[in-house]
């Protein structure tokens, strides 16, 4: 019986490598000779291969290849090329998106043009990795949640660099590619718009945010728990319910009067999950477009008080009298 | 059934304590001392470590005030009637004035040589003397009409100067580096101590305290778009974020100093004040410190030809309050405004050669952005004057 109360997986099956299931005509068969690692083994399966790129696969790591090529290298020619300094201030480098005079248009290459290409490619690589992601799961036969909650991601990605952009009739509006700069870009946009904390779909991000994260902890914690008593077995006990399912729901009744069930559970995480950046989008997109101001949005419905000024009253001093 | 304890291994717990050491020496040790500065809630508040604060009030200690002036009937100006700023003032005053300038600037090798040709003190020789005279009139004019920024404490030579002929923290533009791979520089995105470390634009300087007046102000002042030109796009807001990271460090505080945390754009008293402290440095650098361009040597420029220019730091060097806001100018009547000179004796007797107010000195070539003496290096919309990046510059404090 394996034993849970350990950081790594304990129990490590070795059995002939499993291929997988036979695909259906027309598709190429899996590729590699399948091997096993020990230290992968310890956080997950130990097996590692066949695998299955295809069309999809190949293209979209091509696309993703010259996508990070194109960032890297702006990255290094904004350090003339220097190794050194490439290294020393990668965290500090980016490729930012054209300046605001250019609009939608496009601009050179020096000027943005790369970031449009960079964007370009990046975001066809990772549409083909979703097309992959969905057709590999047609051709397991599974359901294509997967691919959907991928999708909810991608839409907030393609609100960040491109929806929003060309809605506020700007590239300059999008996010630069860079580690600290796009940190800084973050820190900018809520400043510029009136602090994102007051948009409620941004409140509505961090609770899904924060509360995939409680879940996660949640039920990870509570079936590693109850898997001494064939816990572990989630998918048996939504229909089949044991000691363990009664226990780990008993233990929720007691502590906060209500439960999830060991089906149930598995929705509230999926859907926490994709809400998150489903909701975070939409705050994004109406940030420029809909509202210019979250901090006076939400003093106007009611949402933030309106604090009194101690002291001296400051009005703007830019339209006192005399003001410069 | 057999309970197991949580195994660790003790290697483990060594990795993490030593993880946990190398994670915290980037931090300040405790204690934090919040001292909170505007309404409840708003998140305004300074704060203050009490260890470094010590520090800081040792490094920011006050030279005592020079003996008192004894009374005498006698103006400067009669005995020396080539007097240009301080005439007005009673001769011992004058003498005690030009002690203090001594001994808050020169080397105390040359004392008055500094400025001075000891042979015929009168004479503009020195460019020194040229910009003494200069910077009497630009602490004058910031004690009598900057009292929005300075208050009634006022500053005095030593606010900036601490004993050094050059105040320790003055800035320069510098040329952007050649991009041999013809990238058109952002002016931002390096490690650079000017905007503490952030990967905002790291010449924030040129583009707002020097002599164009650029727009700082990017938030909304309205809930919803009103499709008004010039709005300021994020880009900007990077620009101003820039800035804003130097005002902080210079004054060793944060954000909400002067902001409150909920509504940056809402005008607290603190920020206010900052509001005029900008336009004053502003002033500062275009009527006092780039006409002197003319006469400064080489040796007290930039890489680009401009002179070494004030910025917040210049003055306050980490502290919120320069000298923890004690006022030296209450013992030196002579820096708290531009002195009338008794009209019977103000004919000089020799014209110095030197007189630097012209309105606009031309501009070093590559320091400006723009023929009007400098858009900012970034990115604006609108009516804002457009930007170019070639010939940018990046500051770099000296």
């Amino acid at each position: 019986m394996p034993e849970y109360q350990n950081i790594f997986t304990a129990v490590q099956v070795r059995s002939p490598a499993y291929p997988g299931v036979p695909l259906d005509t027309g598709h190429r068969d899996r590729v590699g000779k399948p091997g096993f690692s020990y230290w992968l083994g310890k956080i997950g399966d130990a097996q590692i291969g066949p695998l299955y790129l295809g069309v999809t696969g190949v293209f979209s790591l091509i696309f993703g290849f010259i996508a990070i090529e194109i960032i890297g290298l702006n990255m290094w020619a904004s350090v003339d090329w220097d190794p050194i300094q490439f290294v020393r201030q990668l965290f500090w480098l980016a490729l930012e998106p054209p300046p605001p005079q250019y609009g939608l248009s496009i601009p050179p290459l020096a000027e943005g043009g790369w970031w449009l290409m960079a964007g370009f490619f990046l975001t066809t690589s990772i549409i083909l990795w979703w097309v992959r992601t969905y057709r590999r799961a047609l051709a397991l036969g599974t359901g294509t949640h997967l691919a959907w909650a991928f999708a909810a991601a991608i839409w907030l990605y393609l609100v960040l660099g491109l929806i929003r952009p060309v809605l506020m009739g700007s590239w300059s509006e999008a996010v630069p590619f860079g580690i600290f700069p796009h940190l800084d870009w973050t820190s900018a946009f809520s400043i510029r718009y009136g602090n994102l904390f007051y948009n409620p779909f941004h409140m509505l991000s961090i609770a899904f945010l924060y509360g995939s994260a409680v879940l996660f902890a949640m039920h990870g914690a509570t079936i590693l728990a109850v898997s001494r008593y064939g816990g572990d077995r989630e998918i048996d006990q939504v229909v089949d319910r044991g000691t363990a399912a009664e226990r780990a729901a008993l233990f929720w009744r007691w502590t906060m009067g209500f439960n999830a069930t060991m089906e149930s559970i598995h929705r509230w995480a999926f859907w926490f999950a994709i809400l998150t950046v489903i909701t975070g989008g939409i705050g994004i997109l109406l940030t420029g477009t809909v509202v210019d101001n979250w901090f006076l949005w939400g003093q106007k419905h009611g949402l933030v008080p309106v604090y009194p000024v101690e002291g001296v009253a400051a009005p703007n001093p830019a339209t006192l009298p005399g003001g410069m | 059934m057999r309970r197991q304890r949580f195994p660790v291994p003790r290697r483990l717990w060594a990795l993490v304590c030593g993880l946990a050491i190398l994670l915290l020496t980037g931090c300040e040790r405790p204690p934090v001392d919040p001292v909170q500065r505007g309404y409840r809630g708003v998140g305004q508040e300074l704060v203050v470590n009490p260890r470094i604060l010590a520090a800081q009030e040792a490094a920011n200690v006050v030279p005592a005030p020079q003996p008192p002036a004894a009374p005498v009937p006698v103006k400067a100006i009669s005995v020396y009637p080539d007097l240009k700023v301080l005439g007005g003032l009673t001769l011992t005053e004058f003498n005690r004035q030009m002690a203090a300038i001594s001994e808050w600037v020169a080397p105390p090798e040359q004392g008055c040589a500094y400025c001075h040709n000891l042979e015929n003190m009168a004479s503009y020789e020195k460019y020194t003397k040229t910009v003494a005279l200069s910077m009497l009139r630009l602490t004058q004019d910031t004690n009598s009409q900057w009292k929005d920024h300075v208050a009634d404490t006022g500053v005095t030579c030593w606010t900036c100067h601490r004993g050094n002929p050059v105040p320790k923290y003055v800035w320069t533009s510098e040329p952007f580096d050649d991009q041999p791979s013809g990238m058109i520089p952002t002016g931002q995105n390096r490690a650079s101590a000017l905007v503490a470390y952030s990967s905002l634009p790291r010449d924030p300087l040129s583009a707002f305290l020097d002599r164009a007046d650029n727009a700082i102000s990017v938030v909304s002042q309205n809930a919803l778009p009103t499709g008004e030109p010039g709005r300021k796009g994020i880009k900007h807001a990077e620009w101003t974020y820039g800035l804003m990271m130097h005002i902080t460090d210079s004054l060793g505080v944060n954000c909400t100093y002067c902001h409150n945390s909920r509504a940056f754009y809402s005008w607290e008293p603190t920020r206010v004040k900052a509001w005029y402290a900008i336009r004053h440095v502003r002033k500062m650098n275009r009527d006092y410190i780039w006409p002197l361009n003319e006469v400064l040597p080489v040796s007290r420029k930039g890489p680009m030809g401009d002179p070494q220019r004030i910025t917040c730091s210049t003055c306050h060097q980490g502290v919120y309050k320069p000298l923890f806001g004690v006022s030296m100018l209450k013992d030196y009547p002579g820096l708290a405004g531009p002195i009338p000179i008794p009209a019977a004796a103000s004919t000089p007797a020799a014209t110095p050669p030197a007189e630097v107010t012209p309105p606009q000195p031309p501009m070093p070539p590559g320091a400006s952005h723009g023929p009007d003496g400098g858009d900012p290096p970034g990115r604006i919309e609108g009516p804002e004057p457009k930007l170019t990046e070639a010939g940018g510059t990046k500051a770099g404090m000296l």
